[in-house]
């Protein structure tokens, strides 16, 4: 079987052709980059993406936060639901890990910005 | 228990309560809206027209050349931006009668600087216009207005002179028992008073039913419009008019004290009172007609469009009448933002007649502030007020530069906004080119703080319009 | 009284960031941005998604990590910038006239300005779309702030107009966040927005791209009760017989970004008619001697790379005029053949090296780009697509031109040959 998918690596977007052999990559057409390749591989097999949203901070407001790795797309609302119990403390810093190996995938969760500006 | 009530917070019940305001009496205005100015006065062409129009020896007449005479003066002390921008009724070759006849009817109705002119001087007055036109009435006392700015100060200096104001009130019923009335509203507030003026505009027929007068009706003719950049604020200097049908004056293009250029409007009978929705007949219309008048209207620099409702009365004529204490102000379309003040004077008349009003009192206040006030200040002056209060160093509206304090103000002058559209009538805040893009966020979190509700109980104009359905996660 | 300062740049976006930076880098020092927002970042502050950097930093950051990278630049290095400072106005003779809370309003007689601005989004006034004026109508960005700064919902059941980046990103934005997209329409027979957006934004949660549609008409007196859409000829106008109701409360409006030139205006700098945005040198001078623009101030950007590299340009080039240091003239003029619809600059010189930014107006398969001095063609640059959502570059070396016939460059897209 041949899959046909826009690799969402970076901006370009490679219109890429993978031929299938059940659940195994056979080969991929393309891509112009190795992470492309790799996008290709992984897309079939188990696709994964980085979830940016915001985190409840200690007594109101949001700050923004995303997964230091891509998780599996299928979990993307249990992470979802995951950081929304969360609460990020008033003066955590950019980079602040709010919730560790999130669901057990692996990526942690953390702030991308200063929570005070 | 008041001497006075009036139904209706627009122009006319504005200018009305304004000119009662002066007397020892206690004064109530009720509207069903959650702000005032929200019926016609809201989205009408905004012009103060020089009185040519209407048949003479009609109301319309005598009350539209007598407001524009009167206008000018009101604005003055109300603080309102007023323009004697002049006007222009065009006419081809084959309309050159209708235009004369515009001529002939405006002098016997009294109406001053009044000339045709042909189009070589025409052409000059406004380059723009379409070159295949032949002539024009101009004339020259036609200016420009905000009606709703009109109306808020109006309202608004009549609530600091003592009139209270009552708003989300749609009366239901209206008896009189005991030599008052008792006005009652759909949620079962109850509102007395000696005198009732019925200024309610689309629905003055239905207010007037429930005093007992069923004899005319009051139909809804819908007017788009559409608002272009400030851009194009001087395509035309005056108000150009199309040589009148029997729908209105057609499709004009003015000006607007603001310094944008407003196109409009459609005009259409419709049956729904509540129906302000634009359509996609009513932009072709203006597209083409607009045509007509001037060549290459930029419409690529349209900033917003939208429709207001007029209140056609039965008659053709303004129902202006008394009886048993009840005033009645029906169908009070067109001439009607221009004729307002005379029809306040008028009202005010009436009402000495009865008796009802008796001494003047010395405390009023006739000046008011322009709610505009801090944009016109110099730098100096600027900065002595923002040394004081921070606030009006900060801006919040880009696209106009309005400050967060000049949105306070808005927030705490009477008639005080309680949403973003009141804001936006208010300051202008939202009113740009980016149409509050930038703005609103921080508009409906100064909204928030100042009346102290939750950010997401702030609406864009009250009742069911509601602008967040509340946070996203978090604590409370 | 007037302070005096070497350079002012209007904007602490990521451009006025970058050239910030790289003024000071050339030796500049008396330096002051002037940012109309609370803190420094520009748009970058809400744009909570990633896929900023790859080029610069050859990795994948979010909005604000990017943005933070500049700041903390700004910071180390101790150049001055104003927060919540509004420029209002400028002059031909580089007199900026600001106004802030703490300073009240205030002049800067500036050596030189860098335009800095940003774009804003076009709003729901140019479209005409009939109906009511409810509550539930906003700009995907407006929509964005609501979201991702301020903390919340601002609908429920959305239906989105436009495929622009903007309402890709919020399309799964406020899925995530537990809305019901119920459709994306698009005006055009394809998207102006990224094909990887389309991928990880709409189809990772199945959201229908509704190509060649639009929203003809709103519903709802107080808050949006539904939307009616319809297919467009091609002409772009709507089919009746496609109309259709969509019930939502919501419609973000993704419509097209526009180059905020206010300012520009009250300097009286040209404009280019297709960009919105100045004309402007190879060092992105304006007509006006030492005023610079870069950014989406200057033509629309659809990465952040590309605009820190344009405002490092134009940084560097502001303090070279600073300390006095002549740039060869740019008398070489850029013209296009309307399948390229702009290019950034203008104006190039004979004698550096420049890399041409553009445009183009429709999708293109198997063409060449092509650059012609007269008959004379220096550059034929094949590709497979190009498309008006993605920005294309291409390099003219000084070797190339050296020996020019004219003193014009013109750029084309020209089928293949065979084709």
């Amino acid at each position: 079987m041949i899959r046909e998918l826009t690799c969402i690596v970076c901006p370009k977007g490679c219109q890429l052709k993978v031929e299938l052999d059940g659940k195994k990559v056979v080969s991929v057409e393309g891509y112009t980059c190795k992470r492309g390749l790799a996008y290709a591989e992984s897309e079939c097999v188990a696709p994964m993406r980085t979830l940016t949203t915001t985190a409840p901070v200690e007594g109101g407001g949001v700050v923004p936060v995303k997964t230091n790795k891509p998780v599996p797309k299928e979990l993307l609302f249990e992470c979802m639901a995951e950081v929304n119990k969360a609460r990020v403390p008033a003066d955590a810093k950019l980079g602040e890990v709010v919730i560790e190996n999130i669901l057990g995938t692996g990526a942690d969760v953390v702030t991308t910005r200063n929570v005070k500006i | 228990m008041f001497d006075i009530v009036i139904i209706g917070a627009g122009v006319v019940g504005g200018l009305v309560a304004e000119t009662l305001a002066k007397y020892d009496k206690k004064v109530c205005i009720l509207d069903k809206a959650s702000d005032v100015a929200m019926g016609a006065t809201r989205a009408n062409s905004a012009i103060v027209h020089a009185g040519f129009d209407a048949k003479e020896g009609s109301l319309k007449a005598q009350l539209n050349v007598r407001g524009s005479v009167l206008m000018e003066d009101v604005c003055r002390r109300l603080g309102v931006k007023y323009q004697n921008n002049e006007a222009l009724v065009v006419g081809f070759e084959n309309e050159r009668a209708e235009v004369e006849a515009l001529y002939e009817r405006g002098v016997k109705n009294g109406v001053q600087g009044l000339r045709v002119i042909e189009k070589d001087e025409m052409l000059a007055l406004e380059p723009n216009l379409n070159p295949e036109l032949a002539c024009a009435l101009l004339a020259t006392t036609s200016s420009i207005v905000c009606p709703y700015e009109l109306c808020l100060a109006a309202i608004g200096n009549a609530m600091d002179n003592g009139v209270e104001l009552t708003l989300d009130f749609e009366v239901t019923s209206i008896e009189k028992a005991d030599g008052k009335y008792i006005i009652k509203s759909a949620d079962g507030r109850k509102v007395e008073a000696t005198y009732v003026i019925n200024s309610a505009g689309l629905y003055s027929d239905e207010i007037a039913k429930m005093t007992g007068d069923g004899d005319f009706t009051v139909n809804a003719r819908r007017g788009e419009y559409m608002l272009l950049d400030k851009d194009c604020g001087t395509f035309t200097q005056r108000t150009i008019f199309h040589t009148p049908t029997k729908m209105g004056k057609g499709i004009l293009i003015s000006p607007t004290v603001d310094g944008n250029l407003l196109v409009g409007p459609t005009s259409v009978d419709i049956d729904d009172k509540e129906d302000n929705s634009t359509t996609a007949e009513g932009f072709a219309t203006l597209f083409a007609k607009s045509a007509e008048n001037v060549a290459n209207l930029p419409f690529n620099k349209v900033i917003t469009s939208f429709c207001g409702l007029r209140s056609t009365g039965s008659t053709g004529d303004f129902i202006i009448k008394e009886r048993d204490g009840v005033i009645t102000l029906g169908g009070i379309e067109s001439p009607g933002l221009s004729s307002a003040p005379a029809i306040a004077e008028y009202v005010e008349n009436i009402l000495n007649g009865l008796g009802a009003l008796g001494e003047k009192k010395a405390s009023f206040k006739a000046e008011r502030k322009p709610a505009h006030y801090f944009r016109e200040l110099s730098m100096e002056e600027k900065n002595e007020i923002i040394k004081k209060d921070p606030a009006y160093g900060r801006i919040v509206c880009r696209c106009e530069g309005i400050t967060e304090g000049e949105i306070v103000e808005a927030l705490t002058t009477n008639p005080c906004a309680r949403d973003l559209d009141g804001v936006k009538r208010r300051t202008r805040s939202g009113m740009g080119r980016c149409q509050g893009g930038f703005c609103s966020p921080t508009v409906v979190e100064l909204i928030a703080k100042e009346r102290n509700i939750p950010f997401e109980s702030v609406t864009k104009f009250g009742k069911g319009s509601i602008i967040n359905y509340g946070k996203t996660k978090g604590d409370n | 009284m007037a302070i005096k300062a070497d350079l002012v740049i209007i904007g602490g976006g990521p451009a006025g960031m970058s050239a910030a930076v790289a003024a000071y880098d050339a030796g500049i020092r008396d330096i002051i941005i002037l940012e109309r927002d609370k803190s420094l970042g520009g748009i970058l502050r809400q744009c909570i998604h990633n896929g900023f950097g790859l080029h610069r930093f050859k990795e994948e950051l979010t909005g604000p990590e990017y943005a933070y990278r500049y700041e903390m630049q700004v910071r180390e290095k101790n150049i001055p910038f104003k927060l919540n400072t509004m420029v209002l106005d400028i002059t031909s003779d580089k007199v900026v006239t600001a106004m802030n809370s703490e300073d009240g309003l205030f002049q800067i007689e500036a050596k030189s300005i860098i335009l800095a601005m940003g774009c804003r989004e076009r709003s729901k006034g140019a479209l005409n779309i009939a109906g009511y004026r409810p509550a539930g109508i906003f700009t995907a960005g407006t929509a964005q702030k609501f979201v991702n700064i301020d903390g919340y919902m601002p609908g429920r059941e959305v239906v989105i107009l436009g495929s622009g980046d903007i309402g890709l990103i919020m399309a799964r934005r406020m899925t995530l966040e537990g809305a019901k997209v119920k459709a994306v329409c698009e005006l055009m027979p394809y998207s102006g927005g990224l094909a990887r957006n389309i991928e990880q934004c709409l189809n990772d949660f199945n959201i229908p791209l509704h190509l060649s549609h639009t929203v003809v008409e709103v519903h709802g007196k107080e808050r949006v009760t539904g939307v009616t859409i319809a297919k467009v000829d091609e002409r772009r106008k709507p089919i009746p017989e496609t109309r259709q109701f969509i019930e939502c409360d919501t419609l973000l409006l993704s419509v097209g970004l526009l180059p905020e030139n206010e300012l520009t205006k009250c300097a009286d700098i040209a404009l280019d008619r297709i960009t919105g945005g100045a004309v402007v040198d190879q060092n992105r001078q304006t007509e006006i001697e030492g005023v610079f623009a870069c950014g989406n101030v200057l033509h629309v950007h659809d990465l952040v790379d590309y605009v820190s590299e344009e405002s490092e340009i134009a940084g560097k080039a502001a303090a070279e005029y600073i300390l006095g240091n002549k740039k060869p003239a740019t008398d070489i003029n850029l013209v296009t053949d309307g399948k390229v619809r702009y290019t950034v600059p203008q104006k190039i010189s004979a004698e550096e090296n420049v890399t041409v930014y553009f445009r183009v107006a429709d999708v293109y398969r198997d063409v060449a780009i092509v650059v012609r001095d007269g008959e004379n063609v220096l550059i034929n640059k094949k590709k497979q697509k190009v498309a008006p959502g993605e920005m294309e570059a291409i390099t003219i070396t000084a070797e190339m031109i050296k020996n020019l016939e004219g003193k014009t460059l013109s750029f084309s897209i020209e089928q293949k040959e065979g084709k």
